[in-house]
C-alpha cells in the first residue's frame, strides 16, 4: 500500500506486466500489450478531459464579460458539455454534393490525432511518460504540424469556398508562426544541451526556463497561440469575414470532432510551455512522489490555460496583414536575437564561469531595452508619416483640388 | 515465419509502393498530393526500422509539414489549370514505363552484384542517445562535414530568397497580363 | 531479421515509379512530385547501406540530412517557377510551356 502511494505508475505498471507474464506470454508482445494500454488509457483520458475544458472555459470567458455562463445542467451547469455532446450526436451527418468522400472524413480525425499524439513525449511526473524517445521536441514540433494538414484537407474537401478560404488562411498563418515557435524551442533545448523532453525538465530543477529565458517563453507562448489559431489569433474562423472557416460544411460528430481537436490544442499548448518553461512536474519533494509532481503539473498547466482563455476574452481579433506583420516584422526577428544571446550568454558562463543566472537575465533585459527601443523608433516614424499624410490631404482639401495618393 | 519487425516491414512496404504508384497515375491533383504524403509516412517507418529516428521525425517535419502541404496550397492555387478529365500523360507514356522498367532491372542486376546482400543488421556499438550526439559533432567538426553543412544552409537561403523573387508579382507581369 | 535486400528492392522500386512519373506526366507538379519520390528512395538506400555496411561511420545519414535540405530548396523554388509560370501563361502542363520567352 506504502508502495502504491509511493509512485503509483510504476506500481501499477509491474502488477500489469507480472500479471500478464504469469499468463504465458512473451516479454515483447508483454511490452506491446502494456504500450497498446497506455496508449489508449492517456487519449481517454485527454478525450474525457475536453468536457472539463469547455465548461470552464465558457465559465471564465462569461465572468470576463459579466455574465453567469452555462448554469442549468447540473451544479454549476458542469454537464452543459455532455448535454451538448448528445444534441451534437443526434445531429445528421451530411455529406456536401461534390466533397471529396474519403479526405473529407479523413480529416477530422487527422486534426485529432496530432493533439492526442503530441502528449506521447510530455512528462507528466517523474515515472509517468508515454515514449521517452531522445528527439522529443523535433516529435512535438513534427506531429503538431500535422493538424495544419488535418485543417487543410477539410478547407479543400468539402468543396466550398469559404472552406477553401478558411484553410488558406490557416496555412499562411500557421506556416510563418511555425518559424519563431520552432526557434524559440531551440532556447530550452540549448540550455539544457538535450532534445529529451525528460533532460529537459530535469534541467530546470534549480531555475525554470522561463527565468534565464523570458523572451524564449513569451515568443513560444504567442507563436503557439498562433499555431492552435485561439484567439487574437482566430480569423481562419472569423464568422463574420468567412461564415465558419474550414469546418463549415462538417455537421454532427464530426464538428464535434475539430471542436474537440481545438479545446485540446489549446490545453495542449498550456501542458507544453508548463513543460518546456515552467519546470513541467518540478517542485518540493516532486522526485520522492511522483503523485506530487503530477499535481505540479496538472497546476501549471491549468495556470497557462487560464491565461489562454484570459488572452481570449480579453483581445479583439487581428487583422491578417496585422498578424503576418507581427510575425514576420517582429517576432521572427525576435526569437533569433533571442537564440542568439542565449548562445553567447551561455557560452561565457560556461567559459568564465561567471553566474548563470545573472548572465542570461542581464542578457535578456538587454534584449528588452533594443526591442523596446526599435519598436519606438518604428512608432514615432509611423507617426510621423500619418501625420504627414493628413496634412497633405488638408492642403489638397483647401486648395480644391483632388487628394494626391 | 514471420517475425514482429518483417511483418511491419512488409506492410509498410506495400503501403509505400502502393502510395507512390497511386501518386504517378492519379488523375486528380489533390488526391496524388494525399497519396504523397501516404508515400512519405512509409518512408519514415523504414528510417524507424533502421534505427535512425532522429531521421525518420525530420523526415516528417521537412516532408510532411512542409513540402507536403507547400504541394497542397500549390495544386488548390493553380487547380483551374489542368481538370482530371484532361490528359494526363504525354504522348511517349510507353517510352516512359519502358525507360522505368529497363532502370528497375538495372538497378536490381547491379545490386544483386554488391557485397553482403542477405546480410543481417550488425549489432550497433552505440546507443540512440550517443549516435545523435555522433551526427550532431560530425556536423559542425571542422575536420568531417561543416562545409556540406555550410553549403546546404547557403543553398537553404538562396532557395529562399530565389523562390521569392520568381513569384513576385512585379510590376512587368501585370503589364504583361494586361496585354494579353 | 530483414536482410538488405528487402530494403534496396522497395527502393529501387520507388525509384522507378518516381522516373515514370516524371518521364510521361504532363502536368509540372506532378512531375515535381515524382522527383520527390525519386529523392526518397535514395535516402532510403543511404540510410540503408549504412545501417548495414558503415553502422560506425557517421557519412550516410549526413548525405541524407542534405539530400533534405537539397529536396526543401528544389520544391520551394519549382513551386515558385509553377505558380509565376501559372500567372503569366494559365497553364501548368509541360508541353504548352515550350517558348523559351513570351
Amino acid at each position: 500500500m506504502v508502495a502504491f502511494l509511493n509512485d503509483p505508475f510504476t506500481w501499477t505498471g509491474s502488477l500489469l506486466r507480472s500479471w500478464l507474464e504469469g499468463l504465458g506470454l512473451a516479454p515483447d508482445l508483454v511490452t506491446f500489450l502494456l504500450q497498446v494500454v497506455g496508449a489508449f488509457v492517456l487519449g481517454t483520458t485527454l478525450l474525457m478531459l475536453t468536457f472539463i475544458l469547455i465548461w470552464a472555459e465558457r465559465k471564465i470567458v462569461a465572468r470576463i464579460q459579466d455574465r453567469l455562463g452555462p448554469n442549468r445542467v447540473g451544479p454549476y451547469g458542469v454537464f452543459q458539455t455532455v448535454a451538448d455532446l448528445l444534441k451534437l450526436v443526434t445531429k445528421e451527418l451530411i455529406t456536401p454534393t461534390g466533397a471529396d468522400v474519403i479526405p473529407y472524413n479523413l480529416a477530422p480525425l487527422l486534426a485529432v490525432m496530432a493533439v492526442v499524439g503530441v502528449w506521447a513525449v510530455i512528462p507528466l511526473a517523474p515515472t509517468l511518460i508515454g515514449a521517452s524517445i531522445n528527439v522529443g521536441v523535433l516529435y512535438i514540433v513534427a506531429v503538431g504540424a500535422i493538424g495544419t494538414l488535418g485543417i487543410m484537407v477539410a478547407g479543400m474537401s468539402s468543396n466550398n469556398k469559404y472552406a477553401l478560404l478558411g484553410a488558406f488562411r490557416t496555412v499562411a498563418m500557421m506556416v510563418s508562426y511555425a518559424v519563431p515557435m520552432m526557434i524559440a524551442l531551440l532556447i530550452p533545448v540549448l540550455l539544457s544541451g538535450s532534445m529529451d523532453m525528460e533532460t529537459i525538465v530535469e534541467a530546470q530543477s534549480p531555475i525554470a526556463f522561463i527565468i534565464l529565458a523570458p523572451f524564449a517563453a513569451l515568443i513560444f507562448f504567442v507563436s503557439s497561440l498562433a499555431e492552435v489559431g485561439r484567439a487574437p489569433f482566430d480569423l481562419l474562423e472569423a464568422e463574420s469575414e468567412i461564415v465558419a472557416g474550414f469546418h463549415i460544411e462538417y455537421s454532427g460528430l464530426k464538428f464535434g470532432m475539430f471542436f474537440v481537436g481545438e479545446f485540446l490544442h489549446a490545453f495542449t499548448i498550456s501542458a507544453l510551455t508548463a513543460t518546456l518553461f515552467l519546470g513541467g512536474w518540478q517542485g518540493p519533494w516532486a522526485e520522492l512522489y511522483p503523485l506530487l509532481g503530477l499535481f505540479y503539473f496538472i497546476i501549471k498547466t491549468s495556470i497557462v490555460y487560464f491565461v489562454v482563455i484570459w488572452i481570449r476574452g480579453s483581445f479583439p481579433r487581428i487583422r491578417i496583414d496585422h498578424i503576418n506583420n507581427l510575425n514576420w516584422k517582429l517576432i521572427t526577428p525576435l526569437a533569433l536575437a533571442s537564440l542568439i544571446v542565449a548562445a553567447i550568454a551561455e557560452k561565457v558562463a560556461t567559459e568564465f564561469g561567471i553566474n548563470r543566472l545573472g548572465i542570461h537575465v542581464g542578457a535578456n533585459a538587454f534584449l528588452f531595452m533594443i526591442t523596446l527601443a526599435a519598436i519606438r523608433l518604428n512608432a514615432r516614424g509611423a507617426r510621423s508619416r500619418v501625420k504627414a499624410n493628413s496634412v497633405n490631404k488638408s492642403v489638397a482639401a483647401s486648395s480644391g483640388s483632388s487628394p494626391g495618393s | 515465419m514471420l517475425t514482429l519487425t518483417q511483418i511491419v516491414f512488409l506492410v509498410a512496404a506495400a503501403i509505400t509502393l502502393l502510395a507512390s504508384f497511386m501518386v504517378v497515375t492519379c488523375r486528380s491533383m489533390v488526391h496524388a498530393a494525399l497519396w504523397l504524403i501516404m508515400a512519405l509516412a512509409g518512408v519514415a517507418v523504414f528510417f524507424v526500422l533502421l534505427n535512425a529516428g532522429f531521421l525518420a521525425v525530420v523526415q516528417v517535419a521537412v516532408y510532411i509539414d512542409a513540402i507536403a502541404i507547400m504541394i497542397i496550397v500549390v495544386v488548390m492555387l493553380t487547380r483551374h489549370s489542368m481538370g482530371i478529365q484532361d490528359r494526363q500523360t504525354n504522348k511517349t507514356w510507353w517510352a516512359a514505363v519502358i525507360a522505368a522498367l529497363l532502370m528497375f532491372g538495372g538497378l536490381v542486376l547491379m545490386f544483386t552484384q554488391a557485397p553482403l546482400l542477405g546480410a543481417e543488421a550488425p549489432a550497433l556499438t552505440m546507443g540512440s542517445e550517443a549516435l545523435l550526439e555522433e551526427l550532431g559533432l560530425a556536423l559542425v567538426d571542422v575536420d568531417r562535414y561543416i562545409v556540406p553543412f555550410e553549403v546546404a544552409s547557403v543553398l537553404l537561403l538562396t532557395a529562399l530568397v530565389g523562390s521569392i523573387i520568381v513569384a513576385w508579382p512585379g510590376r512587368k507581369s501585370q503589364d504583361l497580363e494586361d496585354q494579353s | 531479421m530483414i536482410p538488405l535486400s528487402w530494403y534496396i528492392l522497395v527502393s529501387a522500386a520507388l525509384f522507378s515509379i518516381g522516373i515514370y512519373g516524371a518521364l510521361a506526366r504532363r502536368n509540372a507538379l506532378a512531375i515535381l512530385m515524382a522527383i520527390e519520390l525519386m529523392l526518397n528512395a535514395v535516402n532510403l538506400n543511404l540510410v540503408a547501406f549504412w545501417r548495414y555496411l558503415t553502422p560506425n561511420v557517421v557519412a550516410g545519414k549526413v548525405f541524407v540530412l542534405v539530400v533534405f535540405a537539397v529536396a526543401a530548396s528544389e520544391v520551394a523554388v519549382g513551386l515558385a517557377l509553377i505558380i509565376s509560370i501559372y500567372r503569366r501563361r494559365h497553364t501548368i502542363a509541360v508541353e504548352e510551356i515550350d517558348m523559351m520567352k513570351w
